[in-house]
């Protein structure tokens, strides 16, 4: 085993540290005041959760940081870890009208972690219930943000809510599989534990279908939301894959979620398979806690990487190294990771790669990381819900608006419906369940909040994200190519 | 480059702009300064019998991260002898000659105003402002506004100086008054050569809200202020242009309010003033200011192909007139260009919520406005027939020429509320329906 921590526990600190520091309140002040408060915003539309970003902004210009906190976690109960993970340059901040005008959007992630920081440290008031406890209970199967954001929406609307997960913690991704510098775990623990505080149960550790069987839960439950989320990463079928030193890249970045950073094992030569944001986390990692060379290797070209462009630019800044077009033959190594050997690759003809025979070569390394994507649970869904109706790809079958699959009662969101999105797009998934199951369970149904930027709006609004979310870069594509307006 | 010289009721200056009499002209020091920045003239921070001041004395509002929009200070007249002051006026007019080195004065009886004045004209001062304006302290014994308010008083006190006076006697006006005019035809009265104006306004800037006590704080109290910086300027121009409009009010303005470059000294100048005065300016930034003060000044009177500042003065005077006199038949409506406009909706709801409702949000059809073109993302356009040319749109847009006011013609006559009153009374004309 060549792996072995490789910094003191002060070196590892420091290079983990946040990338994006805190505002200072002046720096809060001085981007808030940037905002011109546009009614019915476009960033609004552009979050999946709808928070009322210039209403928050103004909060914080005018000094109310706690009311700021307060506008972002009614609209979505993670605005903490949203604050520091969602990719805001193709979300909120992508449709900032600033950028039509001087080209410099607000930053709005980085002034909504101003605000949710503040609250978590002086605490918040008003997002608790102030319905009658209706009487019904809910089960939630798996802690992730998906999850979380249906059992806070599901409390504040009085209904009881129980979380099973399987790990110690709850929290998903956020607690286990965010690059540290990024967001530490402490974020989404504080998170999980605003959540309990508003009257969930957190039942960790109980791993459904093992501890407990589906259908005591069913009796148990009135309905039941499925945010499991997604499995394994795939497997690269090239022979070597079984030594010990060939890692999955949600394992790895498990390991610092889970031991002190300056315990962690890495390899002094690590290459990286794919080259999507978690490969990018994965790299950037494993050269921030001592690697001399961390490498991606994606068989594909720069222009088809999955990865945000920032993504990019971080790993590149961080040192770590490129080879595109090529992807792996074998790992070679008796009894450990010696190297890896690659293959050229070049277009198939049919929109794939292919390998370019003749052209392998060898990269000496001592950790392979696999980053391929995560793999569909449908055996394990299967197996909870038996003729639970999947798509063909995996991913379960839902409603749009009220998150209900094809079984009785059985709501999903998150990855395991989306196949693997953002943080934020699993808590609104989670907050549409919990109105879904609302509306089956009382027979009314939930709408808004109306954001107070958009009171008064005639005519045509253009409404919230929580109704109709926008990508910006797609949209930028659909006007290139001439599909202007809707 | 334009000839900014001046000569201000025979004060004379190499350039309109003069330090006003405030903390920037305390001392020999700063006069010094000042003058080695540009400045064409410095009035003396009041001198009189030396008080006591307080700590502290300043107060700032501000906007939006933006400092000292508004000032106000609790700062009295010089707390120097009055030996020292024009001991120092001496030294500057002496070492300055082609500036203006003005005293400015406060005091109270005949006697007192009569040794003042021969005293300033012995240091070799180009003239002496009269302090009738600082609206704190100085008027709760009888000094500054409290003068300031009376007409009559100014022109006793004023008679009693003008019978001493050497040199130009500019009188320096208050605002806290309901008619400028009045105060200022009452110094033309007694002989005055020139006004100033205005002085500060009575304020209070902000209440700290944690010990429920306004600013400047001074041991649990603070005290009413004058205000000043950038916010008066509005107020301090509807002054100056009320004298200079004045026909009874026939001597040299010198403008004070809200100065703090070439663009708001144009505009004084423009609606009357010969010279301005700067203070606020000069205590957030300093005295280099004044650079670009004259180099503005200079580029935008050779743009107007004026040779000189002289040409400039008054040239808008005319132009301010009263309301009943205004063509009703005019007409000018707001017009939107889309290929500005960034989507921020600031218009859509100042006008439906703050204005006349005549802005709608409509489909966008094949103009995307925002990043990404938001498909379906309603824009704003003008409601033609409702739109009452207000302004308030284009005001409150972020994007510079995206709304623009466009004149309509209208294909009516000119016709004045008092023409339209005349018309009436004759049964020339039916009345205009009442807006819906």
């Amino acid at each position: 085993m060549t792996l072995k921590p490789r910094l003191d526990a002060a070196a590892a600190a420091a290079n983990m540290a946040e990338i994006e520091p805190a505002y200072s309140d002046q720096q809060a002040k001085v981007e808030a005041d940037r905002c011109l408060y546009c009614f019915d915003a476009p960033c609004i539309m552009a979050c999946p959760t709808g928070i009322d970003i210039p209403g928050f902004i103004k909060k914080i210009a005018n000094g109310n940081n706690t009311g700021a906190g307060r506008t972002i976690l009614s609209a979505n109960i993670l605005g903490a870890s949203c604050a520091r993970v969602c990719p805001t340059s193709v979300l909120c901040e992508g449709a900032c009208v600033l950028l039509d005008r001087d080209q410099k959007p607000i930053k709005i992630g980085r002034l909504q972690r101003y605000a949710t920081d503040h609250v978590y440290r002086k605490g918040v008031n008003g997002l608790n219930p102030s319905v009658p406890p209706s009487g019904k209970k809910v089960a939630l199967i798996g802690g992730g943000p998906s999850s979380l954001g249906c059992a806070a929406e599901l409390v504040r609307l009085g209904h009881e809510a129980v979380i099973f997960e399987k790990k110690p913690e709850a929290g998903g991704l956020n607690t286990y599989g965010i690059a540290y510098y990024k967001m530490p775990p402490q974020v989404s623990l504080e998170e999980v534990a605003l959540v309990k505080s508003l009257g969930v149960e957190f039942r960790c550790g109980v791993e459904v279908g093992k501890d407990i069987a589906m259908d005591e839960i069913l009796k148990e439950f009135d309905a039941v939301f499925v945010g499991i989320g997604l499995g394994h990463t795939h497997m690269l079928g090239v022979p070597g894959e079984e030594l010990p030193e060939v890692v999955e890249a949600l394992a790895f970045i498990e390991e610092f979620h889970t031991r002190p950073l300056h315990e962690v094992e890495v390899g002094r030569h690590v290459v990286v398979i794919g080259c999507g944001n978690t490969a990018i986390d994965a790299v950037t990692q494993a050269k921030r806690l001592g690697a001399d060379t961390a490498t991606i290797i994606y068989r594909r070209d720069e222009g088809d990487m999955p990865a945000y462009a920032y993504e990019y630019d971080i790993a590149k800044t961080d040192g770590c190294d490129f080879i595109f077009r090529a992807a792996p033959v074998k790992i070679l190594g008796d009894g450990a990771v010696s190297g890896i050997r690659l293959v050229r690759t070049r277009p198939n003809g049919k929109g794939g790669v292919g390998p370019q025979p003749g052209t392998e070569f060898d990269v000496p390394c001592d950790m392979v990381i696999k980053a391929l994507g995560q793999q569909k649970q449908g055996e394990l869904l299967e197996s909870l819900f038996p003729g639970i109706k999947l798509a063909a790809n995996g991913k379960i079958d839902v409603d749009e608006t009220t998150r209900q699959t094809s079984v009785d009662r059985v709501y999903a969101g998150g990855d395991a419906v989306n196949g693997g999105r953002e943080v934020v797009n699993a808590v609104a998934e989670g907050k549409k369940a919990a109105r879904g199951i609302h509306q089956a369970l009382s027979g009314e149904a939930v709408e808004g909040p109306v954001q107070p930027t958009r009171i008064g709006v005639t005519g045509k609004p253009m409404g919230s994200g929580f109704n109709n979310p926008v990508r910006v870069p797609e949209l930028e594509r659909a006007y290139a190519s001439g599909q202007k307006g809707s | 480059m334009a000839d900014l010289s001046i000569n201000l009721a025979g004060i004379k200056s190499p350039n309109p702009f003069w330090v006003a009499s405030a903390p920037p002209s305390n001392t020999a020091y700063q006069c010094h300064r000042a003058f080695e920045a540009g400045w064409g003239g410095v009035v003396w921070k009041t001198i009189g019998d030396p008080i006591v001041n307080v700590s502290s004395r300043y107060s700032s509002h501000d906007i939006g991260g933006m400092r000292m929009v508004g000032f106000n200070n609790i700062e009295l007249i010089s707390d120097r002898s009055i030996d020292v002051n024009f001991k120092e006026i001496r030294e500057c007019a002496d070492r300055w000659p082609d500036r203006a080195v003005i005293a400015s004065l406060m005091t109270d009886t005949r006697e007192n105003w009569h040794d003042m004045m021969k005293r300033a004209a012995d240091a070799g001062a180009a003239g002496v402002e009269l302090n009738f304006g600082c609206p704190h302290g100085m008027c709760e014994r009888g000094m500054g506004s409290a003068v300031g308010q009376n007409p009559d008083v100014i022109e006793t006190i004023v008679g009693w100086v003008m019978e001493a006076a050497e040199i130009p006697v500019i009188v320096k006006l208050t605002p806290n008054i309901t008619d400028i005019t009045q105060p200022a035809r009452a110094a033309v009265r007694a002989g005055a050569d020139a006004i100033s104006m205005i002085n500060t306004i009575n304020s209070v800037t902000q209440v700290n809200l944690d010990r429920l006590c306004p600013e400047p704080y001074v041991d649990g109290k603070s005290a009413h202020g004058g205000y000043c910086g950038p916010a008066v300027k509005p107020i301090a121009l509807n002054m100056c242009h009320s004298c200079a409009a004045d026909p009874e009010v026939n001597i040299p303005i010198s403008g004070i309010g809200g100065i703090g470059n070439w663009k708001d000294a144009a505009e004084f100048i423009a609606l009357g003033a010969t010279s301005v005065q700067v203070c606020t300016a000069i205590m957030h930034y300093g005295f280099r200011i004044v650079e670009d003060m004259i180099d503005g000044l200079s580029e935008y009177l050779d743009g107007k192909g004026m040779a000189s500042v002289n040409d400039l003065v008054g040239k808008a005077v005319q132009s301010v007139d009263r309301w009943e006199v205004l063509n009703l038949n005019y007409k000018r409506i707001a017009s939107i260009d889309y290929d500005k406009c960034i989507g921020c909706n600031l218009c859509y709801i100042a006008c439906e919520d703050g204005a006349h409702q005549a802005i709608a949000l409509t489909d966008p059809g094949e103009r995307g406005l925002g990043p990404g073109r938001l498909p379906g993302k309603p824009i704003p356009e003008i409601k033609e027939v409702e739109c009452v040319g207000c302004n308030l749109c284009s005001i409150v847009c972020p994007v510079d020429q995206c709304i623009t006011m466009v004149d309509i013609e209208t294909g009516r006559p000119a016709m004045s509320w008092k023409d339209y009153q005349d018309k009436l009374a004759k049964g020339e004309i039916d009345p205009i329906p009442a807006h819906p």
